[in-house]
């Protein structure tokens, strides 16, 4: 689903260059639910914008889809999920979600078809005619992530979703988002900076860190695709939560 | 109602003073007359001539009052609310050339908006001008405007709103491309991975979000409107409209009619102004977006 070799991007700036990513190596297969962590500044975001073709790498290649990230955006291959839900307060629920299907040329029957579809899979049904500020936070992302669901994408691409949320939200919307994918089967690479997030949503776990960008360890879950809450409480889920920790650590001195 | 206790004294003091302020400045006539007379006045006297006076310095607010009440209602009432001697007449004929003004200015700034926020060159060359165009005084280049125009053969309304336009358009364009570029990078970046055209973001995203920048200026460009209709109406030693009115005033030393002129052409900007203030309440809040 994606392939990066060598991948590499480094910004010019005004104090010199920032390596974001250097000689970045990773395959993402079909179905997968990957997550990317690291410190903070260590080209996660960029990473993802890069598989977005909202930035340009520098160096290697990057293949989304088997094509170039240009033709994969082209195609409208992915639905990028931002860390604010940015939705247009002049517009409904329904309305926002319409947005993309508008723009893409959606028939009108379909687009409504599809409305009430995703609304029902981020468990929203009956708030298509509410506006935005009515919504709290967590219901805002939600409907953000509905958008992104609603065009026929194989790709997800999120960058700190839920980063804004507090736990017991976020906890709840985590599961919903592991609902979703096993019954939708989207490939999802996700950006966060919780440790238990990423190994309680993941088959894959890709550990990065800083100056130059670059990643620092895979770890493949061996936690089944069907998981309850409570998974996290289990030896198995602590196991690679101390992996993942061990993995941060080694790639930041002791900062973490 | 609240709120009505102090703007009423604020009023009520305004008027005191205005009262006051009128018997200053109209006294010194009043006791020339009087002395020419072989008389002295008594205070009271002095007082009741300087608030009654044909042609005063400063005429008293319920002179205002009463030639606002016979040029208007009274008229109205009388049947002729229409006719060549009526403010509702000369506010009328002002009013249009600064409707028209204000729409070809709207119209003029909202293109030249999108043109410089989509336009390098533009952008890199248009504003300068604009710019420019607004640090010559008005005043000079109005007369130019009406005898050219008029040397071609165009005169009546349109030179009138040409004047209007050149000062309506100006807030406008600085308005809207404040109000075209305020979408978020964030929101550009996502109508990116939707692979929107540009006519798609300008028409979902950019025109709706620039919303209240239009408003704020379309307030100031119709403001700017009326003085542009107003000065039109000067150099052209026009017959009808506000500005006539102020001019004929001057002439003749009517400083009554000059006051009722000037009062009207407040009330016309602040009802006009007023309407913009409505309709952008009523449709930010459609929008969500106040
Ligand atoms: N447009 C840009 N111009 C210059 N430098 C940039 C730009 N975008 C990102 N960077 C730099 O690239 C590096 C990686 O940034 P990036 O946003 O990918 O980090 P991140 O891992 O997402 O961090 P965070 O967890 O804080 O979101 C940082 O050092 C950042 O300063
Ligand atoms: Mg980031």
């Amino acid at each position: 689903m994606i392939s990066a070799r060598n991948l590499s991007l480094t910004f010019q700036t005004g104090d010199g260059p920032v390596h974001a990513l250097k000689d970045v190596r990773l395959e993402v297969q079909k179905g997968d639910f990957v997550s990317f962590i690291g410190p903070s500044g260590c080209g996660k975001t960029t990473f993802l914008r890069c598989m977005a073709d909202l930035e340009h790498p520098t160096g290697g290649s990057l293949a989304v889809n088997g094509i170039s990230p240009e033709e994969a955006r082209k195609s409208r291959a992915y639905g990028y999920v931002f860390q604010a839900a940015g939705l247009y307060p002049w517009r409904t629920i329904g309305g926002n979600i319409r947005l993309p299907l508008e723009i893409m040329g959606y028939g009108r029957e379909d687009q409504d078809v599809r409305v009430k579809r995703v609304l029902e899979l981020v468990d929203l049904a009956g708030f298509e005619r509410k506006y935005p500020w009515q919504l709290s936070g967590g219901m805002q992302q939600r409907a953000s992530i509905a958008r992104a669901l609603a065009f026929d994408a194989d790709l997800l691409l999120m960058d700190e979703p839920f980063g804004a949320l507090d736990e017991i939200v976020r906890d709840h919307l985590n599961e919903q988002l592991l609902h979703l994918w096993e019954r939708t089967n989207k490939t999802i690479c996700f950006v966060t900076h919780s440790i238990p997030e990423a190994v309680y949503l993941s088959t894959k776990i890709v550990v990065m860190s800083p100056r130059p960008g670059r990643i620092t360890d895979v770890i493949e879950s061996t936690l089944p695709r069907h998981r309850p809450l409570d998974i996290r409480e289990t030896p198995e889920f602590l196991e690679i939560a101390h992996r993942v920790r061990e993995g941060l650590r080694a790639g930041h001195g002791d900062a973490v | 109602m609240r709120n009505l206790l102090p703007v009423l004294t604020i009023v009520a003091t305004l008027i005191a003073l205005w009262y006051a302020a009128a018997v200053a400045l109209n006294a010194q006539w009043a006791r020339d007359q009087a002395a020419r007379a072989g008389e002295t006045l008594t205070m009271s006297a002095l007082v009741a001539d300087t608030w009654s006076q044909d042609k005063p310095k400063l005429p008293a607010p319920h002179q205002v009052v009463t030639e606002i009440w016979n040029t208007t209602g009274a008229m109205v009432l009388e049947g002729r609310g229409f006719s060549k001697r009526s403010l509702f007449y000369h506010s009328w004929i002002t009013f249009s050339a600064t409707a028209l003004g204000f729409l070809l200015g709207t119209a003029l700034g909202i293109a030249l908006a999108i043109g410089i926020v989509y336009n390098r060159t533009m952008d890199m060359s248009v504003m300068p001008w604009v710019i420019a165009s607004q640090t010559i005084p008005i005043l000079a280049i109005a007369p130019m405007i009406i005898v050219v125009l008029n040397a071609v053969g165009i005169s009546g309304l349109l030179p009138k709103a040409m004047i209007s336009m050149y000062l309506s358009f100006f807030p406008v364009v600085v308005g809207m491309v404040k109000g075209l570029r305020s979408p978020t990078p964030m929101q550009l970046d996502q109508m990116r991975t939707w692979n929107a055209s540009a006519n798609q973001t300008f028409w979902r995203l950019r025109l709706p979000s620039s919303m209240p920048y239009l408003f704020t200026s379309l307030k100031v460009g119709m403001a700017a409107s009326l003085v542009g209709a107003i000065v039109g109406e000067l150099p052209t030693g026009a017959v009808a409209g506000l500005g006539a009115r102020l001019l004929a005033g001057s002439y003749y030393g009517q400083t009554i009619q000059i006051w009722s002129a000037l009062i009207m052409a407040a009330t016309l900007a602040a009802v006009l102004v007023g309407l913009i203030g409505l309709i952008q309440r009523i449709t930010l809040k459609r929008m969500g977006m106040a």
